[in-house]
């Protein structure tokens, strides 16, 4: 090893599932490491490390992203929300939640918080969507016990009631 | 009438899983824990000369760097199977914890323990090492052949074991005059469990014993593999299993728990933990094999089977893990499910400089159904016959009996089947419709059955144990050594205790994570067992319990036990149906009691000698874009005979999961390696090609419900039979649309481009 | 934790420009989907990393006075789809980007970073060639532009000169005007995926749609770097739409490329898909123009 290598850090500042925080990390960091490690998020995921399964998934600023593959220092100024921060005060369960848990769409529970954030970001937009189209929104995380069926059923039941619609059979 | 059996409740754990506090085992580690990663071996086979660790060693954070010098001179089994008293029945013992002889490409040679995961993964780099290399062999078969280099020192021609069936006489019966013949080598890929948790394990001594916390579908086995490992006493390790996120068989071997468990035992017992990466879970753990299957029947005009010839030659890999026990599970299906009365059956298991392969989902039938039922329809080609009725005619019939298991299938499941599937698809009119296209984009329709069977007896023991502890208020908590492994075993369990007991479901707790220092005796999740076998211990021990509870409610209520039940957690007086006392109150008296104080518990080990078909079959319908090589799944409906559905909906949950394993099987998945060098080629989860969501039409799970007489519950098998029959249902569907019967998955653009031009289909 | 020896970060174009001169050897990261991957497998191991993903100032599409698109090196995939002015003049663009890996990735992934690791899969190359774009470079001197099909020197490299980061990508008026394309990703899985092949065509019809005046083609993994296809352009500028005109169009791109042999696909696969999907994207870029064939 040629020259010795000195740690850095970076005071971060950020929004956490509503709450303002500030963190020093070590840069070297990504976000997944900061969530698990410092704020204790167990359900910040680590399936690949690289991007490619998707249970990593938080929501920055609205939109979905592999924390795995996003350095912590990035988070400055962001708002950012895991599956955590969908509870309710007295720990009542959102409607998304409930719904995997009604249509079946939990196994073993690895990819289920990734999945159920993303299903937030679709549902937050308020609008309808074909099956086509959610499993489109929904293929960046890999799934390898529901055959993703019921997380598509999960997904579309809540869709329909939040746009008080019937379900079409 | 049971309460709960039969019902579709939610998931015991759901909560905890859809809000993310379900812990699983990174979740549990300290955050002091050093990190072991593993410095894998670069050639596919040969001996390391030379470590030098030197550099690594001197790399801030780096604690210690161990070698395939350092490691004890023990050699063991890793496969998760029962032990054996009998020697000869016991799992090959053919690893050390690091290996100085490499036989893969991804071998464990030495490890690097750091304070940081970013120093251990520098050290690691920074290790040089000095290879003898030998040549290396990818495919069983010439690595059967003369002169190829031995990968395990007693073993030759690198042939782990061979067996066969013999009835009748074949070559007799192939004399008979105007037989038609069928012949046919089909080919079957590797590939990897891919459960979204990779295998890790976290490992620290306390009180002079090593305790271990992994993610795992196998805690006692794992256990007693640590305690063969290290050469200790099995007593001196502790096992503990959190929930795991996916398992699918590559979690029933002893990964690197016995790895992490010597590896803390080297560095004073601290806290070590060793998480695999995406890229080491698919070539350093274990991969379902690959096998090569040869059939040839000999048929009359009319459809019937005189004589059938079967060759399997299994991809093993570099060590025998579950071993030849996978191929021959595929070729003991063979004879049974279309019985013919002259065969000739080998099966070879043969190591190759490829990773281990272990135990995956359907444990050697996904393979065999590929060839026999891709080799159905072949038959139906050259016969010209309907693949229905071909089937009906020669399947196993109902009352068939097999002579080794005594299984019996006791009701016409098989037609009862595909009547369901035919009618859910609606196969008739499209298979009509379907026949004899032409132009670019063409559609099909194809069907595969499957045969399958419940747990390992009489191979192996089948035994269960049962703890029930009955609280002050009337509920209880209950442990069984079987293992939740997301397929959802403690759901079905709790609606079975709540239901023997008789106790209302939300009374009754599951004690998820297992530890084997309290944990009753099971050997966890493995061959579609666990509702079958745990329904032996439960319902053994609610009768215990219940027995025990009656007694107390006699000298509590002086009402004689014969007049007494227990049911919805009231104790009931049976002749006028009054209401004595609820058990809550019953317990609390009991337990607090100045005269007579008792603390209910029961405890049971029930031992299991029988085993149950479980049958069902596959159907798919493709569309194929013949110029663009391509084929869109358009609908899959799987139809299963599972016995009675203890949770319908985690049963049709289930089975969506298995046709998405089958799929993949059949269109995508290959785990590749370099012909030169043995290197994997595409080691993540971008190369290797799951299934996506948007790879799936809608999946149909379908249920014929004939109570299985040997189970307490009328349950049988359904953990792998989904993963079984579709690839050889999407494979007929192919060949329906085009008239191309491909022998090989997965059936990626590559091969139908190949298989398009032959026929003539495309040109360039 | 990712093995970086040290991470500099750039607030403003200025201060990345500066960064770059102070550390030479130090490798840019934009989304950071590419260089973190290739760092977690031990390629960039050590590395230092200058973030520029904090300049706000590179993101977003706008048009300049003279119509040009100017689309901000930083824009992620997603942004780029979702944007009115990428839907009305080069929508191909927004399809093509919507079509890279999956969603998460194309909310990090950005359009510098797709160009910038040069690599001949990326799905926003292929159109970007089909499409005569424009790099924009800033550096110690200022801002250069430069032809896109320049800007790739071989397979991962393209023309960054020390000091420079890429600011911005362009599309002339010219280029998009009346024009319309369409964009066929060949691949093994229908969602997280690399490209085994990348067809872009656009053609722009006469004003009565009956011939086509001019048409291009790109591919991507058609050789070391995304490439046009020139003979098949030539075959097709000129020409009466027709289904036959199609067929001359696609068989004419077997003069113009290279694809190679790979574990991951064979050439003479490659070639095949090629022809059929020049085809397929000829046909539908001139149903979008409006053509009938």
């Amino acid at each position: 090893m040629a020259e010795k290598f000195v740690k850095q850090y970076k005071t971060v500042h950020f929004n956490l599932n509503g709450n303002d925080v500030e963190r020093s990390v070590d840069v070297r960091a990504s976000l997944t490491d900061m969530l698990r490690n410092d704020f204790r998020m167990t359900s910040v995921k680590k399936g690949c490390e690289v991007g490619e399964c998707g249970a990593c998934n938080v929501l920055i600023d609205g939109e979905a992203f592999n924390s795995c593959i996003y350095l912590a220092v990035w988070a400055e100024g962001k708002h950012i929300r895991t599956l955590e921060g969908l509870l309710g005060p007295d720990g009542e369960m959102s409607d998304i939640q409930q719904a995997f848990i009604d249509e079946a769409a939990i196994q073993c529970g690895f990819c289920t918080p990734g999945f159920i954030l993303t299903a937030v970001e679709i549902l937050e937009t308020g609008k309808e969507y074909t099956d086509a189209e959610l499993r489109k929104l929904l293929s960046g995380h890999l799934c390898r016990c529901t055959g993703y069926e019921n997380i598509l059923r999960a997904v579309k039941k809540t869709m329909y009631k939040r746009l008080g619609k019937a379900m079409p059979e | 009438m049971p309460k709960n059996v039969g019902k579709s409740v939610a998931r015991v754990d759901a909560f905890e899983k859809a809000t993310g506090r379900a812990k699983y085992m990174d979740d549990l580690c300290d955050r002091s824990a050093l990190i072991v990663k593993i410095l894998h071996s670069t050639i596919a086979h040969g001996y390391v000369k030379s470590v030098d660790t030197a550099e690594a060693e001197t790399i801030p954070g780096v604690v210690k760097v161990l070698t395939c010098f350092d490691v004890p001179d023990i050699k063991f089994p890793t496969a998760g199977h029962p032990w054996s008293m009998d020697p000869h029945h016991q799992d090959v013992a053919d690893r050390m914890l690091l290996n100085r002889h490499v036989r893969y490409y991804g071998d464990e040679v030495a490890v690097v323990i750091a304070e940081d995961e970013v120093a251990a993964a520098q050290g690691v780099r920074a290790l040089k090492v000095e290879y003898e290399e030998l040549p290396f062999v990818l495919d069983p078969q010439k690595s059967m052949e003369e002169g190829v280099p031995q990968i395990h020192e007693d073993c030759p021609h690198n042939v782990l074991a061979h067996t066969d069936i013999r009835r009748g006489d074949y070559q007799k019966a192939i004399q008979e005059p105007g037989l038609i013949r069928v012949e046919g080598w089909y080919d079957t890929p590797t590939v990897q469990h891919c459960h979204i948790e990779n295998h890790g394990c976290f490992a620290y001594e306390e009180a002079g014993r090593v305790v271990v916390v992994s993610s795992t579908q196998i805690p006692h086995i794992v256990r007693r593999v640590v305690g063969q490992a290290l050469g200790i006493s099995w007593g001196k390790v502790r096992l503990l299993k959190p929930y795991i996120g996916g398992g699918f068989g590559n979690k029933q071997d002893a990964l690197y728990e016995p790895l992490c468990a010597w590896c803390s035992t080297q560095v004073g017992g601290r806290l070590v933990k060793l998480e695999c990466s995406r890229e080491e879970t698919f070539v350093s753990n274990r991969v379902r094999h690959a096998i090569r299957t040869h059939i040839i029947s000999w048929l009359r005009p009319d459809g019937t089977f005189v004589a059938r010839k079967f060759e399997a030659f299994s991809n093993q890999g570099a060590y025998a893990s579950h071993g030849h026990g996978v191929v021959a599970k595929g070729m003991g299906a063979f004879p049974q499910l279309y019985p013919c009365d002259n065969l000739e059956c080998d099966a070879y298991s043969v190591f190759t400089n490829t990773p281990a392969s272990g135990a995956m989902r359907g444990y050697g039938i996904p393979q065999a159904m590929f060839a026999g039922e891709s080799h159905i329809d072949d038959v139906c080609r050259a016969l010209n016959m309907d693949p229905v009725a071909f089937r009906r005619k020669n399947l196993m019939p109902m009352g068939y009996v097999d002579g080794f298991s005594k299984n019996e299938l006791y009701a016409d499941t098989f037609n009862q089947c595909m009547n369901k599937g035919m009618e859910t698809i609606d196969f008739v009119r499209k298979y009509k419709e379907y026949q004899n296209q032409t132009g670019p984009v063409r559609r099909g329709v194809g069907v595969a059955v499957f045969w399958y069977n419940t747990a390992v007896w009489p191979i192996a023991l089948e035994s269960s144990s049962c703890r029930m502890v009955l609280n002050q208020d009337g509920s209880l908590q209950f442990q069984t050594g079987e293992t939740e492994i997301g397929q959802g075993c403690d759901t079905a369990y709790s609606q079975m205790v709540a239901d023997a007991v008789g106790i209302p479901f939300e009374d009754v707790h599951v004690i998820s994570t297992q530890d084997t220092d309290i944990t009753p005796y099971g050997t966890g999740a493995y061959a579609s067992r666990q509702t079958y076998i745990g329904g032996f211990s439960i319902m053994q021990t609610a009768k215990a319990l219940r027995e025990r509870i009656l007694n107390i409610a006699h000298e509590q209520t002086r009402m004689p036990v014969s007049n007494l039940d227990l049911v919805d957690g009231q104790i009931i007086r049976i002749s006028d149906g009054r209401v004595l006392k609820s058990l809550g109150d019953l317990a609390m008296e009991s337990l607090y009691s100045m005269e007579h104080s008792q603390h209910i518990t029961a405890e049971t080990t029930a031992q299991i000698k029988t085993n149950a078909y479980s049958f069902g079959c596959s159907f798919a319908e493709v569309e194929v874009d013949i110029p663009m090589c391509k084929v869109k799944l358009v609908n899959m409906v799987n139809v299963h005979d599972c016995g009675t559905l203890i949770n319908p909906a985690l049963a049709e949950a289930q089975v969506h999961g298995g046709m998405s394993m089958a799929i993949g099987f059949g269109l995508s998945e290959q785990l590749l390696f370099d012909e030169k060098t043995g290197k994997p080629l595409n080691n993540n989860l971008l190369d290797y090609k799951l299934s996506t969501f948007l790879d799936h039409p809608d999946l149909q799970a379908e249920f014929v419900e004939n109570a299985e007489p040997t189970s307490p519950y009328g349950t049988k098998a359904l953990g792998e039979p989904p993963a079984c029959s579709g690839a050889p249902a999407i494979r007929n569907a192919i060949a329906q649309a085009t008239g191309v019967y491909v022998r090989r998955i997965p059936i990626t653009p590559h091969v139908l481009y190949a298989e398009f031009r032959k026929a003539g289909l495309i040109e360039d | 934790m990712y093995d970086m020896k040290a991470l500099y970060e750039a607030g403003s174009v200025d201060e990345a420009v500066a960064l770059r001169v102070a550390h030479p050897d130090a490798q840019i990261i934009a989304g950071g989907s590419d260089v973190l991957v290739q760092m977690r497998e031990g390629k960039r191991a050590g590395a230092e990393l200058i973030s520029i993903y904090g300049i706000d100032a590179l993101r977003g599409v706008s048009q300049e006075a003279d119509g040009t698109l100017r689309i901000g090196s930083l824009t992620s995939f997603s942004h780029i789809t979702k944007d009115p002015l990428i839907q009305q003049y080069i929508n191909v663009l927004g399809e093509a980007v919507d079509q890279v890996g999956g969603p998460q990735i194309r909310n990090i992934g950005t359009i510098g970073g797709n160009t910038c690791n040069g690599v001949t899969s990326a799905d926003s190359a292929s159109t970007l060639f089909a499409w005569d774009a424009i790099v924009e470079l800033t550096g110690p001197d200022g801002v250069r532009r430069q032809p896109i099909h320049d800007f790739y020197l071989k397979a991962g490299k393209v023309d960054l000169h020390p000091g420079e980061i890429q600011t911005a990508i362009l599309i002339p008026k010219e280029s998009y005007e009346n024009t319309f394309g369409h964009y066929i990703k060949y691949a093994m899985r229908n969602a997280m995926d690399i490209a085994t092949l990348g067809t872009s065509v656009n053609v722009r019809l006469s004003a009565d749609k009956k011939t086509v005046e001019r048409t291009r083609i790109a591919f991507g993994v058609a050789g070391p770097v995304p490439l046009r296809a020139a003979t098949a352009e030539q075959t097709a500028n000129g020409q009466p739409v027709s289904q036959e005109l199609a067929e001359a169009f696609s068989q004419a791109v077997k003069a113009d490329i290279n694809p190679r042999d790979s574990w991951r696909a064979s050439r003479d696969f490659r070639m095949h898909i090629a022809v059929e999907s020049a085809k397929r994207a000829f046909i539908e870029s001139v149903r979008l123009a409006g053509g009938e064939l």
